[in-house]
């Protein structure tokens, strides 16, 4: 019975192993030069303005949050549209429901300000 | 036939309610103290009515059970609100309700001008209501409700004056000390349902059925554990050893509150429990044992006590326990008639007393007003010379003092006579019979020296306030002075229906009336006894005169002495207490009972709260899981920021929990 | 091209629900339309809508309804606890809009937040599945954090939403588990079933996992109920949450946990009894006793309330440890009644209390007897109903509790619980002597008292009373509802 887990071990072995081989490797095999450039951190090719430590405004948190929310609703939406001539008006009005609802948060949230930046 | 019986505790349940909502608005004192006193009188009609009815039924159809409704069913277990009318509920209704119509007409005039008129009457009302139910209730239940009503309203009523801090204070120490008188009843009723139902399928808490079924229960055993719970329960209720204490301090109510709830009726519920299931403490020799003993220390210790008091109330609320003790002691020996027609007669005497007592502190404080002296109106060493002042009240106050002291031809005698009889000749307790009844008649012999201690110091002698004050003494009002007039013919003739057999034959074979009245009530105690119990040893009727005539002197010595000390040679107490100054300070500070109970279990169950609250929260918890989680700390730094302080605490008291029950399962 | 066939639905079982859950989202949408300053109307309507839900719920009174291939029922175990559940929000509603205005909150959201953790409760109380009560908790318990921290502007509220938030979440991943065992060791999560594959093993009680299963959901359970050891969270939520908030926790949620508690061991787990019976014994005692010794010595009031609320979990369990009929009629009975007098007191403290929470200690009660009689008389009402003195609801339920225990025979259970609401009456005592013994404070200005809470009170006195002087009014519904399961 364990054995239908044995991809998953392998695939498992394989990931940390690839990971741990190709730093090791790298830091064996590089060559090092360092210079304050290429020691500060990378942020996306601009250059660093200050610690990386800062504070976040609350309202990147909220608009995370409210982006994973309605990210789940996409992501209940796909299982549905390919299925959904198996469905039929079950799945429709269920799928409705679904949506209504999270329509009312929306509104809600819309109505709160939360999607306003000032 | 006792279709109407529901009315006697429903009328002062109407007068609550009408002085308790309506009484601020009335403020009329005549029309509220009007009401309250209506409302007894109309429950003691019912009651005269009821128990009319049940002597006209021949002896062995005396029991009813009156149903009202359904209260609470559920599988085996049924209550239903319904009422057991026998010669014992009469009895006892018929003494609640007459005594307490007397005290409502007496308080109408003590209460005069105070405070919250409407709020002590509702209270009484209520009171009436809760003592009705526990005396009428059919099942264990309906007596708990009762008995917890009763507890409640006095309570209320020793805090009546609650500005006073020492008034609320006695309040809360009666409610506690009852509490746990509380928890052996409800223990006894679980056991005695658990019991029956367990073994003999009879699931019942009602009186009649337990009764009827009483030839199941073993001897001793579990019901002397049952037995031993519900006395629990009495000694709470009823101020006996060890839970005394809180009836001298509820001396601090009103003194109408004095006379109903702490001498006539309340205190006495813890007697009316015990006869009111005789048929199972018959059952334990043990159990008697402890009732007998119990009570016959308690007489005597409390009698002690009654010696060396000044406040006149609190020589009273002594003597109140110490009378208890004797109705207990003859609950222990098997002589429940005896015991119960003592607690009529102390109920007739006792409440007299009190009156006449608050008839004296009302006058007392009256004259002291007018003088603007603060002098204390209870303490007897400024009493005396009363009786020119107060001749109605003194002859009624010395009428019930004769009858507590047990001279011959008052109902104190009588009662007293038989229970003291009956330690020394019943079959249950052997040679300790001696021992009780040389207890009983040591107390009596002091009960007679400090109650007329207390006649001597109030009427007696020179007037101690000062000659101003003095004039203003007077008789009090005759709405105070005709209920002492009824309760002392009361003591004096109260105690001719129980006349005790060898006095009875003297006077042509008349029976006691009382015992043969309540024959029914004891029938399965007497069923059994037939059975099982060795027969008590014959003693002679001349055994019987020569301890009654040793009883008789006894108390006359007493009387001898305290006449001696307090009127002839009122020096003689002066030089007593300087000669044994230790006893005295023990005596007086009645023998450092309340500073034991205080360092023996008030002060250890403050500490042990104090020390779960810090002790054990902040310094075991918070310190283990603290160290536990420095420990996890010192691993992983990254956790430091994201705990807020304290969760962890509580997060690790739940894992360990978890912990712990798994293992316990797992591994067992 | 087949059709995935869909089972039949039958939506009358969860009616109620749908109709709360649509109400409260209405009232959301309605809350962001209209003015600050009118957001007690939602209030008002919350109520109603309440009051309506009571009476779908009291239709259902009756045979048992299955819906959604059994995994939710509509019987009369679930409806006598809905009604609980519908009761302690109407009067958390009533009791909310005099505290929310005066500790300036704004509580439009308050409503909804109710509604919402009335649905979870509600699916909890009728699940038939492990997951549909799961499911229940969550939405309740969610809904709840956000109510324990629902005064944002008080950092002691704040503190206790973090809490619960954290606390709950942990205890819900053991609950979560122990169903996961359940499942594992009999293969489904559908209560019934799990009653017939349990029934068939030979010695159940030796089959680890689902023994780790059955103790790790009880050790969930244990915590919405706030049984010791896993009460700690209860009195600092309780102190930091906003008072109406407190009083619908202790009442509904507890009640709540007791539902699924009773329907998952009762119905699913009744081959096991010897085993959890035998724990919940320990635990019975341990909550009875922490919870009783601790708020012997508390001054805050609400902190004594969150104690004495444990030492009430308590009292239940011992009916729960009896696991007999009686016992489980006791807590139903016992749970309607702590509604009734546990929110009536704390409605008695929101009225005493200032703004930022102040005035909450037992000497803020002193005089109250002279200022405000009637106050003062019903708050006595549900003192003595927590201490368990008759003629009140509260010593009924003890005394049906304690018999059910002496019934089955647990006659130290029975006692240890009678020696510990014997210390109670020390504490709740302890107020009347401060209202009605002490002088009151000179400076002190009383509450007006709003038609809400003037309702919510005359409710409360009502409910404590008559369930004392009548049970068996209340005990007969309580008896039928518990027979099904």
């Amino acid at each position: 019975m364990l054995g239908a887990y044995l991809p998953i071990l392998l695939l498992v072995i394989v990931a940390v192993l690839f990971g741990l081989v190709s730093i090791v490797l790298s830091s064996l095999i590089g060559q090092k030069k360092p210079s304050p450039v290429k020691l500060a951190p990378y942020e996306s090719g601009c250059t660093p303005v200050g610690t990386a430590r800062e504070r976040f405004s609350i309202k990147f948190y909220l608009i995370a949050m409210l982006f994973i929310l309605f990210d789940i609703e996409a992501v209940f939406l796909y299982p549905w549209a390919i299925l959904y001539k198996k469905l039929g008006v079950f799945g429709l009005v269920e799928m409705g429901t679904f949506i209504v609802i999270l329509f009312v948060g929306y509104i809600y949230v819309w109505k709160k300000g939360a999607l306003e930046w000032e | 036939m006792f279709d109407n019986v529901w009315l006697i505790p429903l009328f002062p349940f109407i007068g609550f309610l009408i002085n308790g909502l309506l009484g601020k608005k009335i403020k009329n004192e005549t029309v509220i103290g009007g009401i309250g006193a209506l409302a007894v009188l109309c429950s003691f009609l019912v009651s005269c009515k009821t128990i009319l009815a049940l002597l006209s039924l021949p002896g062995e159809e005396r029991v009813a059970n009156v149903k009202v409704f359904t209260w609470i069913t559920s599988g085996s277990f049924n209550a239903d609100i319904a009422f057991l009318i026998d010669p014992l509920s009469c009895v006892m209704i018929m003494i609640v309700t007459g005594v307490g119509f007397l005290i409502h007409v007496y308080s109408i005039g003590y209460m005069h001008g105070e405070e919250g008129f409407y709020r002590f009457f509702s209270y009484l009302n209520l009171f009436m209501f809760s003592m009705l139910l526990l005396v009428l209730g059919n099942n264990l239940l309906l007596m708990f409700v009762g008995w917890e009503g009763v507890g409640l309203c006095s309570y209320l009523l020793i805090g009546y004056y609650f500005h006073k801090k020492s008034a609320g204070d006695a309040g809360k120490k009666a409610f506690v000390m009852n509490r746990v008188g509380d928890f052996g009843f409800l223990l006894g009723t679980f056991t005695l349902y658990w019991y029956m139902g367990q073994a003999h399928n009879v699931w019942t808490i009602k009186f009649t059925d337990l009764a009827a079924n009483s030839h199941l229960l073993p001897t001793g055993g579990i019901v002397t554990a049952i037995t031993l719970c519900f006395f629990l329960g009495a000694t709470g209720k009823s101020a006996q050893i060890p839970l005394y204490t809180w009836l001298p301090d509820a001396m601090e109510g009103p003194t109408p509150v004095s006379a109903l709830i702490h001498a006539a009726t309340m205190v006495t519920a813890g007697v009316y429990m015990i006869g009111r299931m005789n048929y199972l403490f018959i059952r334990s020799p043990e159990t008697l044992m402890v009732v007998a003993v119990v009570g016959g220390c308690t007489a005597l210790f409390a009698a002690t006590i009654g010696t060396a008091q000044n406040d006149i109330k609190r020589v009273l609320a002594y003597s109140t326990v110490s009378q208890l003790g004797y109705m207990f002691l003859a609950m222990g020996t098997g002589a429940f008639a005896a015991g119960i027609f003592h607690l009529m007669t102390h109920a007739f005497f006792k409440a007299c007393l009190f009156l006449g007592s608050g008839a004296v502190i009302h006058s007392m404080h009256h004259a002291l007003h007018h003088v603007h002296s603060h002098d204390d109106a209870q303490d007897m060493r400024n009493m005396g010379g009363l009786r020119s002042k107060m001749p109605l009240t003194f002859l009624t106050f010395l009428l019930a003092t004769i009858a507590i002291a047990g001279i011959p031809g008052f109902s104190g005698f009588f009662s007293k006579d038989e229970i003291l009889w009956q330690a020394f000749s019943n079959p249950h307790h052997g040679d300790l019979n001696y021992l009780l009844w040389g207890m009983g008649a040591l107390a009596a012999g002091l009960t007679a020296f400090y109650m007329f201690r207390l006649v001597f110091m109030t009427f007696f002698g020179e007037c101690r306030i000062t000659p101003k004050a003095k004039d203003h003494l007077h008789e009090s009002p005759m709405v105070i002075v005709i209920p002492l007039i009824v309760l002392a013919a009361l003591s004096v003739v109260g105690g001719y229906i129980g006349l005790p057999k060898v006095i009875g034959e003297l006077f042509g074979g008349i029976p006691n009336y009382f015992e043969h009245y309540l024959e029914p009530v004891f029938k399965y105690s007497e069923e059994y006894m037939a059975q099982h119990a060795a027969h008590a040893a014959e003693h002679s009727a001349t055994l019987e005169w020569g301890l009654m005539g040793l009883s008789v002197l006894v108390a006359l010595v007493g009387i001898t002495i305290a006449f001696t000390m307090y009127v002839k040679n009122t020096e003689l107490p002066k030089r007593f207490v300087a000669t044994f100054p230790a006893l005295h300070r023990a005596v007086y500070n009645k023998w450092y009972i309340d500073e034991l109970y205080d360092y023996l279990f008030v002060n250890p169950c403050k500490a042990l709260g104090r020390f779960l609250w810090k002790g054990f929260d902040v310094v075991v918890v918070d310190g283990v899981v603290n160290g536990v989680a420095n420990v996890v700390m010192a691993f992983s730094g990254v956790f430091r920021y994201m705990q807020s302080g304290y969760i962890y605490n509580y997060a690790w008291s739940m894992a360990f929990g978890v912990v712990v029950i798994l293992g316990y399962y797992v591994f067992k | 091209m087949d059709m995935i066939t869909i089972p039949a639905v039958n939506m009358t079982p969860i009616l109620p629900e749908i109709f709360l859950s649509v109400l409260a989202m209405a009232l959301l949408l309605i809350n962001v339309f209209i003015p600050s300053g009118q957001k007690s109307y939602l209030g008002y309507i919350s109520f109603v809508g309440v009051v309506a839900a009571g009476v779908l719920v009291g239709a259902g009174w009756g045979a048992p309804v299955e819906s959604f291939s059994g995994s939710v029922v509509q019987d009369n175990f679930a409806t006598f606890f809905k009604i609980i559940f519908l009761l302690s929000a109407g009067l958390a509603i009533l009791i909310s809009d005099q505290y929310m205005e005066r500790e300036g909150c704004n509580h439009g959201e308050l409503y909804p937040l109710i509604l919402f953790t009335v649905v979870g409760m509600m699916l909890m109380a009728a699940g038939t599945d492990l997951m549909t009560i799961f499911l229940g908790l969550e939405v309740m318990s969610v809904a709840l954090y956000v109510l324990a921290g629902f005064n944002r502007a008080n950092l002691k509220s704040n503190e206790a939403g973090l809490k619960y938030f954290l606390l709950g979440s942990f205890s819900t991943g053991f609950l979560l588990y122990g169903m996961a065992l359940t499942y594992g060791a009999t293969g489904t999560t559908r209560i019934a079933k799990i009653a017939a594959i349990v029934g068939q093993m030979t010695v159940p009680s030796a089959n680890i996992m689902l023994v780790a299963g059955m103790l790790l959901m009880l050790t969930g359970f244990a915590f919405k109920v706030a049984a010791a050891p896993f009460h700690m969270w209860t009195p600092d939520v309780y102190e930091g949450a906003p008072t109406p908030m407190t009083a619908f926790m202790s009442a509904g949620p507890k009640a709540a946990g007791f539902a699924a508690l009773l329907r998952i061991f009762l119905v699913a787990l009744p081959t096991l009894q010897v085993e959890w019976s035998q724990l919940l014994w320990v635990l019975a005692v341990l909550t009875m006793t922490v919870g009783n010794i601790t708020a012997l010595r508390q001054d805050n009031i609400k902190r004594m309330l969150a104690y004495s609320s444990i030492a009430h979990a308590g009292y239940a369990l011992v009916g729960f440890a009896a696991g007999n009929g009686t016992g489980a009629a006791g807590i139903l009975f016992y749970m309607l009644s702590y509604t009734f007098m546990n929110i009536g007191a704390f409605a008695v403290i929101i009225l005493i209390g200032k703004k930022g929470e102040a005035n909450g200690t037992v000497m803020d009660f002193a005089g109250l007897g002279f200022k405000q009689p009637a106050l003062a008389v019903a708050m006595s009402v549900f003192l003595f109903s927590l201490a368990g003195i008759p003629p009140t609801a509260g010593f009924i339920g003890k005394f049906y509790l304690f018999s059910s225990a002496v019934q089955k025979g647990y006659i130290w259970l029975a006692v240890i619980g009678v020696l510990n609401s014997a210390a109670s009456v020390y504490y709740y005592l302890r107020v009347m002597v401060y209202m009605y013994m002490k002088e009151p404070t000179e400076d002190f200005e009383w509450t007006r008292i709003t038609p809400p809470i003037a309702l919510s009170l005359l409710i409360s006195v009502a409910g404590t009373l008559i369930p004392g002087i009548v049970p068996s009014v209340i005990l007969q519904f309580a008896e039928q509802a518990v027979k099904l399961i």
